[in-house]
């Protein structure tokens, strides 16, 4: 069957958007953003702007899977970080465990600073979703259990 | 994966369209995406060839709506069809939570239908997934055109277990709501049982 629901409280949300905040002050990014393995995003802090992060999250999601592929073939277990360099927009991630620490930055900042900075944030999210992916349901949850074939089919009307 | 966010009170589920090159999977998305309002799905992201096919996938976000007080997004994706592109099959599988296995109804397409099929179950018992306990739909897709088999045929030859088979012309949308629906419908009924 599917995997069990990977299940995000609020306070761990909030514990998470702190440390990318932080992240991106001492980073000068524009946007610093968590996203999980299978593309789906987990917490965002920056200049969103007109920035689809969704797509991004989804793209970024792809190129690390496709990259990771290629690491396997000549006999890596993937590549910890990907940096792709703009004209004036550039991007770094960094692969840390089943998460993806994104940053965007531009001319504010520098490649070196992000990886730094990167690297010295990256344990302490690992801990973070270490612990989130070991939330089970509990009782705060019955309202799933509680969906009614009503509630499913009026998602279609 | 299922991913529910409690500070933004959403439920993110992926939905993974299968199948051989050329069957539909990517025109299922197009309808989806051209049939539903702005407000309700982000963009279309396809990564395909000059000449149009499926290079790495598809990708679109779907709101559907809200069940107790949750937001209920589907992440939607297509894989490639054409048979030499199964590395890139495989990534765009994990996470999934649910399948549409979309079935060329053509006459000359039966054996990739049943190549097509054979090679997801086997990428996803790759992944650790069972295609036997997984939220899944079987879509006979093209039943406008002329050369089709009949289909009670298809569906006996490329049926798994009880899932909904659906019929379809997903160039004009026909079943192609249907499908995501009934596929829906079971990711959120795991859910529950969850």
């Amino acid at each position: 069957m599917a995997d069990t629901p990977l299940l995000l409280r609020e306070r761990q949300y909030h514990q998470i958007k702190a440390v990318l905040a932080r992240l991106r002050l001492d980073s000068d990014a524009k946007l610093v953003f968590l996203v999980d393995k299978d593309g789906q995003e987990i917490a965002s802090s920056g200049e969103l702007g007109s920035i689809d992060t969704t797509s991004l999250a989804s793209l970024a999601a792809g190129n690390v899977a496709a990259t990771g592929g290629m690491a396997q073939l000549i006999g890596e277990k993937e590549f910890p970080t990907l940096s792709h360099e703009g004209e004036r927009e550039s991007i770094h991630i960094s692969v840390i465990g089943r998460l993806l620490l994104i940053v965007v930055f531009d001319e504010r900042s520098s490649l070196g600073l992000v990886k730094l900075r990167s690297r010295q944030v990256s344990q302490q999210l690992a801990a973070m979703v270490d612990e989130i992916s070991k939330e089970e349901f509990s009782d705060e949850d019955s309202a799933f259990g509680e969906i009614t074939d009503e509630d499913i089919d009026s998602l279609f009307q | 994966m299922t991913f529910i966010n409690y500070a933004s009170r959403e439920i993110n589920c992926k939905i993974v369209y299968y199948g051989p090159g050329l069957c539909g999977k990517t025109t299922n998305l197009q309808h989806i995406f051209e049939s539903t309002a702005p407000q309700s799905r982000g963009k279309l992201i396809s990564l395909a060839t000059e000449t149009d096919r499926t290079l790495f996938f598809d990708f679109m976000p779907l709101e559907l709506g809200t069940v107790r007080g949750f937001k209920t997004r589907f992440h939607l994706y297509t894989v490639p069809g054409q048979v030499f592109y199964d590395a890139s099959r495989k990534l765009i599988l994990k996470g999934v939570d649910g399948v549409v296995f979309v079935a060329d109804s053509q006459e000359e397409r039966m054996d990739a239908n049943v190549e097509s099929l054979y090679n997801l179950e086997e990428n996803l018992q790759t992944q650790g997934y069972d295609l036997m306990k997984l939220p899944y739909v079987l879509q006979l897709n093209k039943r406008d055109l002329p050369n089709i088999i009949p289909a009670e045929e298809i569906a006996a030859e490329l049926r798994r277990k009880e899932e909904p088979v659906v019929e379809a012309v997903a160039a004009n949308g026909a079943g192609v709501f249907d499908t995501l629906k009934a596929v829906a419908k079971q990711v959120l009924t795991e859910l529950r049982k969850g």
